[in-house]
């Protein structure tokens, strides 16, 4: 199951007793090595979907394979130990050191001792925790801590396919940033097949390499890239569902360096007043920003000008807020909205790379 | 049986003579009363384990197993074994028979509990990491319910030591040969001697199972970090 | 089955139901005595209880209370009271099974008491303070009332206790339905012993049974059953069997 993808094929679940079906005839595929995000109000059978990939929950009808192999033929315990499964209340044994619950599973497939201890080493330093921590109880850890150790215990034996339900949930909002942040670099490294369920859409927007937007009664009402799904919303609920800042949500998908930078109302530091002046005017600003080797010096308003004096020669303002190409437009937004200028200065490492500007990024906040 | 006490005002509360006399007697009424204690509780935890499993594999026994046991413990001791009696004579059997039953709703109510009290959560975590239900229940349900069990468990024990006392109406030893002793004969001593020492026993057993309790969950004793 | 035909049969003898030693004078005694000493305790472990729930002190001594109750059998207290009886002039009989009755009592209520105010859920006070209710008025309009069910089952575990250890106090010269057993025992007369248990078993569930059903009437509608919370060291009511 190294190259896992998931297919589910016409599957269906009615609860004993429901008068609707939780998830109908649903057909989806999971590449292997991605992470797709299930997101959607409560009661759209997100998690059912989940569960139904490791048996802890029956489909009622329809067809589910992991790695090519149909579950159904598989025995469930085997099934789960090949799955990691995290979930919102971490579930952490209580009874146990941190050590011995990431060793949950190796002990379940019977690893040696030197293997399991080498590899728990290998995870509490994948997962950012202190080896000294492996000593402790859950109950001495944080709630950030416990999801650390939760995601550790999940990926112990290696498994291809990682199974997470609203793993970040209960972590206040500083924490998650951190855990998703740290679940997005972890999955650079593994390439594992993650189907993450949420119902906070930018969670499901930047963990996702695909969304799923589901309805109510588990109807799939768009599968997608998430720029695909913020750029074409394909139907009235989704477009609900994505909320007024649809837009915005789409700006924190792009990188600055993505788009075209200006050079923005800049003089070299040689220039006198009148061409400093030219300039202000060409740009529609009454401040000019300095360049001196390829540096941004800083910047004057133009009333501080002096006839006969190089602009070089001023006193400069420093530009407070900068921003590096690698940050993302909303970012850059943010940046505009604090500074003086109504620019977002970029930089690409040290060197200075253009300018941002507000109609600039508006261009992209309207598909 | 008593018509006219003969317990006199002036009688001291304690002889101190009497205890140093019986020094031997008292060593082995307290080890038979411990020993009485331990068979009732022993095979009362066995049956109470065995009774729990039903009820929770079973949910809808979970009634009737807290009725039945619950009117065992409803009937007054000296009743329970007075039933027992034309039967089992005034045995051994008799004393053990009473005081097993009185530990049962104890015993079933707090492991089934403790059982209960596990987080779904972990039971959730366990079961998706590909536990089965024996494992389930023996290496994660039954080590998380312990301090539940247990606080049974130390009442259950503790209900026995004082009912043992009443099993020497019924011509069983332990320390209650020294307060029925002591009633018989207008004596003070053997049964402050006696009480005493039931109580010491009680509180004694009862540190003791708190520190098994103790060494067996370290978990439990952890403070949260924050 | 003989023994099952005997106890009948002394059932159905009407010299059994006359006379000091008849099932109805022995019945009243019984009964009579296992209230008073009930009600004494309420009296006296109520409004301790409640008022030391109420200012939130005493939780170290409530649970001391019942756990040193437990630890002290009923039989131990009965026949300790007897000395302490005759000693304070009261004799044998009423007065040392009185006395011993009441001490075992005491602690089950105390400490339901106790706890029934203090679980009272602590939003529901708050706001009744905010609301500008006085102390009296929030421990006699909301604790009391929402800590009632609770107190009803301490003195239903305390008299269900008092009524089998009642038994005992014809160990120490009292009549009740205890003496059927013990002077049973002594002649070694079976159909006595096992008539008097009888009585006595019956006698146990049914208060168990009458208090049960008071509690349904009482505290029935519309809220929530309290449901049998498992034995806690130290803070169950669950207490020694007499």
């Amino acid at each position: 199951m190294s190259e896992a993808s998931i297919r589910l094929d016409q599957v269906s679940k009615w609860y004993a007793g429901a008068s609707a079906p939780a998830v109908e005839e649903l057909s989806m595929e999971m590449p292997a090595g991605q992470v797709t995000a299930l997101v959607g109000p409560s009661g759209c059978g997100k998690t059912t979907i989940l569960k139904m990939i490791n048996r802890i929950i029956e489909p009622t009808s329809g067809r589910i394979e992991v790695g090519g192999r149909d579950i159904q033929g598989l025995d469930p315990h085997a099934l789960r130990r090949g799955i990691g499964y995290v979930i919102q209340q971490v579930g952490l044994f209580p009874h146990r050191t941190v050590d011995e619950n990431i060793a949950t599973v190796p002990k379940l497939l019977g690893w040696d001792r030197r293997r399991t201890e080498r590899r728990i080493e290998e995870l509490i330093e994948m997962v950012g925790l202190e080896p000294e921590m492996g000593n402790r109880y859950p109950g001495e850890l944080s709630g950030g801590q416990q999801q650390r150790v939760g995601v550790a215990r999940a990926l112990a034996a290696d498994p291809p396919v990682l199974l997470m339900d609203e793993p970040f949930a209960a972590v206040d909002p500083i924490v998650r940033v951190r855990l998703q942040d740290e679940l997005r670099s972890l999955q650079a490294q593994l390439q594992k097949t993650i189907v993450f369920v949420t119902h906070d859409i930018d969670e499901a927007i930047k963990l996702g390499d695909q969304v799923a937007i589901l309805d109510v009664g588990g109807v799939l009402r768009q599968y997608g890239r998430p720029e695909e799904v913020l750029r074409e919303p394909a139907n009235a609920f989704v477009e609900e569902f994505l909320g007024k800042e649809r837009g915005l949500r789409r700006l924190s998908l792009i990188a600055v360096r993505d788009v075209s930078l200006e050079d923005g109302p800049t003089v070299s530091a040689d220039a006198g007043p009148a061409e400093a002046r030219e300039v202000m005017a060409r740009e529609g600003v009454d401040w000019v920003a300095i360049v001196r080797n390829g540096e941004l010096r800083g910047w004057v308003w133009e009333s501080e000008l002096e006839s006969g004096r190089k602009v070089g020669d001023l006193s400069v303002r420093p530009f407070l807020v900068r921003v590096s190409a690698d940050s993302t437009l909303r970012e850059a937004l943010d940046a505009i909205v604090t500074s003086h200028n109504q620019v977002a200065v970029v930089y690409d490492g040290d060197r200075y790379a253009g300018m941002l500007t507000l109609s600039r990024i508006s261009e992209n906040l309207v598909p | 049986m008593i018509p006219e006490s003969t317990f006199l005002a002036s009688d001291p509360l304690i002889r101190w003579s009497w205890i140093w006399d019986h020094l031997e007697e008292i060593r082995t009424q307290t080890i038979e009363h411990f020993i009485l204690t331990g068979i009732a509780v022993g095979v009362g935890f066995a049956i109470a384990m065995g009774l729990s499993i039903i009820a929770l594999r079973f949910r809808r026994t979970y009634g009737p197993v807290t009725w039945v046991t619950g009117v065992l413990y409803t009937i007054p001791s000296l009743a329970l074994f007075a039933f027992l009696v034309p039967y089992t004579g005034l045995s051994t059997l008799t004393a053990e028979i009473g005081l097993v039953s009185y530990t049962l709703l104890i015993l079933v109510r707090n492991i089934v509990a403790g059982i209960d009290g596990v987080s779904p959560a972990v039971r959730e975590a366990a079961v998706g990491m590909g536990y089965g239900r024996a494992r389930l229940f023996l290496e994660i349900e039954l080590p998380l319910a312990l301090p539940v069990i247990v606080a049974g468990l130390r009442i259950a024990t503790v209900t026995v030591i004082g009912l043992v006392t009443v099993t020497s109406i019924i011509g069983q030893g332990g320390l209650g040969l020294f307060i029925l002793d002591g009633l018989r004969r207008d004596f003070y001593t053997p049964l402050i001697v006696g009480s005493v020492l039931s109580v010491a026993l009680a509180v004694v057993i009862d540190a003791a199972l708190a520190g098994v309790e103790w060494l067996l969950s370290p978990w439990s004793r952890m403070r949260m970090a924050r | 089955m003989d023994l099952l035909a005997d106890v009948l049969a002394w059932f159905f003898d009407p010299d059994n139901w006359q006379g000091t030693a008849g099932i109805p004078n022995r019945m009243v005694e019984h009964v009579r005595l296992s209230a008073l000493a009930t009600l004494l305790a309420a009296a006296l472990a109520v409004p301790s209880g409640v008022l030391l729930g109420h200012s939130g002190r005493g939780g170290l001594l409530a649970v001391s209370v019942v756990n040193i109750g437990r630890a002290i059998p009923s039989f131990a207290v009965i026949a300790l009271a007897l000395p302490f009886s005759i000693r304070m002039g009261l004799g044998i009989g009423f007065w040392p099974t009185f006395l011993a009755l009441v001490l075992l009592a005491l602690p089950p209520i105390f400490t339901n008491s106790f706890t029934a105010v203090r679980s009272v859920a602590a939003e529901v006070v708050e706001a009744a303070r905010g609301m500008g209710m006085r102390e009296r008025e929030v421990l006699l309009g909301i604790e009391l009332p929402l800590g009632a069910p609770l107190i009803l089952t301490g003195v239903r575990v305390a008299s269900v206790q008092v009524v089998a250890t009642a038994t005992l106090g014809a160990l120490v010269g009292w009549g009740g339905l205890g003496r059927y057993i013990i002077d049973g025992f002594s002649v070694q007369d079976n159909v006595r012993v096992f008539a008097g248990a009888l009585l006595v078993a019956g006698l146990a569930i049914l208060t168990d049974v009458l208090f049960n059903v008071t509690e349904r009437v009482l505290f029935a509608a519309g809220r929530r059953r309290v449901r049998r919370a498992p034995a806690e060291a130290g803070t169950s009511a669950l207490n020694v069997r007499g």
